[in-house]
């Protein structure tokens, strides 16, 4: 209503005549600039290191370039082909041409292998001709055809003719377990070769368990913390902090030392006769690893949230619950509970979308059965058996996965409401 | 209103230490009376707090017991007294509205949903806040003074027999916290519950108590009613406590009939009432600022000493000067601004009495 009254008056004036709003702007400005310049450094920064990279990695996963570039004309003329049967002249010859210019160039090798991905075995077939076409004159059909009878294999020129396409979403066709069928259609892979699924589940539930974990560890050690006095409670953090002071691979060594089937807890089991030594657990490099592994490491990311909140909850609630007839659990259940959820759900999101990403620990403990998805991700970037463009795909789904968490977080509890310390 | 029966709160000897060396609380005996709206009034660290404390079941007595209603509540969980409680900061519970808020006690207790809204509403009319839609909002979005309207109303809504206050106005403004002194008061007698107050502000003391234990160093020094308190302090902490005081340092000469002859400081004699004071002790006498005359009449009163005028101060209603009285320059004189009173300027010297019933002999305090 306000509002509405000062836009049917004139705009309040400053002593000058201009309007006032921008005078209030014009003296506000050497602020902003000021305050800008302070944080663009770390803005430039983050740009170059973190914004673009990412682009970059999204861009790479589904950039399909190989054929389009350097089997430019063949492309083009398959664009009319129906796909009935093998490609006309006008295909082959365009074939030739290309691969003229592309032995020139070296350029080549690169679209083979391009091909050889889809179809085992079509790189040799292709360098093979590649090395011999410069030979032969029109008609080259006939010529390719006599070379090599792959030449006449339609799922060949189908891949090629599919796989022209700039943007593809072949690699996250692969990254969820599914392929294009010869004839085109989208369909699971065969069972043997599914793996990332099943990969993608086990992280999430596993990071799951390990958030749970950490909530009932951490809870009563955070109340411990909060409602000590100042002197203890630091020294008690200090000791929650530690994890934080040893190289990842320090405790990641103790805790082989202490689970291996030759390790500390076996052996005092052995010899307490508890078990035999036949029977030794087996609690590292397998999903039991991982998760003490990182329970271990993770743990201080729950306390130090709940912490926090907590310490800023007067003791008087609960002494005023109590005052008010409510017996002392029901109490902490009404009034104390709902008091440290921003610190519970900040410390839930902290961990879960830590673990969910986590890499060093599963590697060195995990195994076959306690390895993530970002291990997968790690496998697909190095080495000879390297597909960079899967691994972009893997990293992405699991990029969306945790925006999508986050979304769905801030939905149900409010991203305002967190408390991280 | 005050009856009886069996004390509402008896402490029993009770003793509170919290390191093992050192005793909060010394020896502490108080009855406490159904209906009788009791402040423990003192200084930080006297142990009132602590008494308080004891009495909700949140510290627990080192030695000694205390009754509540004639029953030994020392084993009792507080959830199980039914102790009405005000805390300091409020302490409302900021995720639930206020109804909830004042619904809770009712909700721990099993009361059915339609009562329990009848029963709220009835305590918010009677903090005069069961109108204007304060149901559904949350403790920070209301003023300190609404804040603890309501507090005070959760304190009440399950009708205990008896409430505990802890400092429950320190967070207001002054205007405000008169304001609410008299209306926790007026609740008080309306509803005849047993109040504990504590604070450490005399004049709130004052205003709303049947009586007054004056806390220091983890003994009660005088527990008396208001007026006794003020115009009959029995030791020098209490006198320089409550009220504005002006004391006058000296020796007892001797006593007779409960009258001392003291030599102040300055070699002037003057008598007064002996209270806590031997014969050849030494002492301070007390006297309160609007009980002294200036240049008083002859006969008027027992004895006159010589005063400088230091300072003057027009504060509307009356006027204070401050002189110089037997080596104490901060001696001060309240009275009234009634037509044709005497002005005086700094610089004069005058003549101050008191009569011999307004100056009490105390102990010579620290």
């Amino acid at each position: 209503m306000a509002k509405s009254e000062t836009r049917g008056r004139q705009p309040i004036l400053a002593a000058d005549g201009t309007p006032l709003k921008d005078a209030l702007r014009r003296s506000q400005a050497v602020e902003r600039r000021r305050a800008f310049s302070l944080v663009a450094p770390l803005l430039f920064f983050i740009l170059i290191v973190f914004a673009i990279p990412i682009v970059a990695m999204i861009w790479r996963s589904v950039y399909n370039p190989e054929i389009r570039n350097y089997l430019p004309q063949t492309a083009a003329a398959l664009a009319d082909w129906d796909g009935e049967d093998v490609p006309p002249e006008q295909v082959f010859q365009a074939m030739a041409a290309d691969m003229i210019v592309g032995t020139e160039n070296r350029t080549i090798g690169r679209a083979a292998a391009r091909i050889n991905r889809e179809i085992p075995g079509a790189r040799s077939t292709m360098m093979r001709t590649a090395r011999k076409v410069d030979e032969w004159s029109s008609p080259y059909r006939e010529k390719f055809l006599e070379e090599d009878e792959d030449w006449a294999n339609l799922e060949f020129w189908r891949i090629l003719k599919r796989e022209s396409r700039v943007i593809t979403p072949t690699y996250y066709l692969l990254a969820m377990d599914y392929e294009y069928t010869s004839d085109g259609d989208i369909a699971p892979r065969s069972e043997v070769y599914q793996i990332y699924k099943q990969l993608f589940f086990r992280t999430a539930w596993m990071s799951i368990l390990i958030t749970g974990i950490c909530v009932l560890l951490a809870y009563p050690i955070s109340y411990m913390l909060a409602t000590q006095p100042t002197r203890i409670a630091n020294l008690l953090l200090i000791l929650v902090l530690l994890p934080f002071w040893t190289s990842l691979l320090v405790r990641t060594s103790a805790w082989i030392v202490l689970l291996q089937q030759q390790g500390v807890i076996n052996e005092l089991l052995v010899g307490l006769g508890i078990i035999d030594s036949s029977g030794r657990l087996r609690m590292i490099y397998n999903q039991t690893g991982t998760i003490v592994a990182m329970t271990h490491i993770l743990l201080p990311f729950m306390v130090l949230p709940l912490y926090s909140v907590m310490k800023t909850i007067p003791p008087s609630y609960l002494r005023a619950a109590k005052s008010l007839g409510a017996h002392p659990f029901r109490a902490w259940w009404r009034v104390y509970f709902p008091l440290t959820i921003p610190g519970l759900a900040a410390g839930c999101i902290l961990v879960f979308i830590l673990a969910i990403g986590y890499y060093i620990t599963p590697a060195l403990v995990g195994g076959d059965s306690g390895i993530f998805i970002s291990n997968l991700i790690a496998d697909n970037m190095q080495g000879s058996s390297a597909q960079l463009k899967l691994a972009a795909a893997l990293a992405t789904i699991l990029l969306v996965a945790v925006l999508f968490i986050y979304w769905l977080f801030n939905k149900l509890v409010g991203v305002d409401k967190l408390k991280f310390g | 209103m005050v009856d009886d029966r069996k004390p509402m709160v008896h402490f029993d000897s009770v003793q509170k230490s919290y390191d093992g060396e050192t005793l909060v609380v010394k020896n502490l005996n108080l009855e406490i009376a159904r209906g009788e709206f009791l402040t423990m009034l003192g200084p930080s660290g006297s142990g009132k707090t602590t008494c308080l404390m004891m009495v909700a079941g949140f510290e627990a007595a080192t030695h000694g017991e205390i009754y509540l209603d004639g029953r030994p509540i020392n084993s009792v969980p507080p959830h199980k007294r039914g102790i009405g409680m005000v805390f300091q900061n409020y302490a409302l519970f900021p995720h639930m509205t206020i109804a909830e808020n004042l619904a809770f006690p009712l909700e721990v207790r099993g009361i059915g949903k339609a009562e329990q809204k009848q029963k709220v509403q009835r305590a918010l009319d009677m903090v005069q806040m069961g109108e204007g839609g304060f149901h559904g909002r949350r403790p920070t979005q209301l003023s300190g003074g609404q804040q603890q309207r309501v507090a005070l109303a959760r304190a009440l809504v399950f009708e205990p027999e008896l409430v505990l206050m802890d400092e429950p106005l320190g967070a207001l403004d002054k205007q405000l916290r008169e304001h609410m002194q008299f209306e926790i008061k007026h609740i008080h007698e309306t509803l005849g519950v047993t109040v504990i107050y504590v604070t450490h502000d005399q004049s709130e003391a004052l205003t709303m108590s049947d009586r007054i234990a004056v806390f220091n160093d983890g003994v009660i020094q005088q527990l008396a009613d208001p007026e006794t308190l003020y115009e009959k302090p029995e030791n020098s902490f209490v006198a320089q406590f409550i009220g504005e005081n002006n004391t006058l340092r000296g020796k007892i000469k001797g006593i007779k009939d409960g009258i001392a002859n003291v030599e102040l400081a300055n070699g002037e004699m003057c008598e007064a009432l002996a209270i806590n004071a031997g014969p050849g002790e030494r002492t301070q006498l007390s006297i309160r600022p609007e009980r002294v005359e200036i240049d008083p009449e002859e006969n008027n009163s027992g004895y006159t000493v010589t005063g400088k005028v230091e300072e003057v101060i027009y504060l509307g209603d009356h006027i204070r000067t401050r002189m110089s009285v037997a080596g104490n320059s901060d001696f001060i004189v309240k009275t009234r601004n009634r037509l044709g009173a005497r002005r005086f300027n700094a610089g004069d010297k005058v003549r101050v009495g008191w009569a011999t019933e307004d100056c009490r002999a105390l102990d010579h305090g620290e």
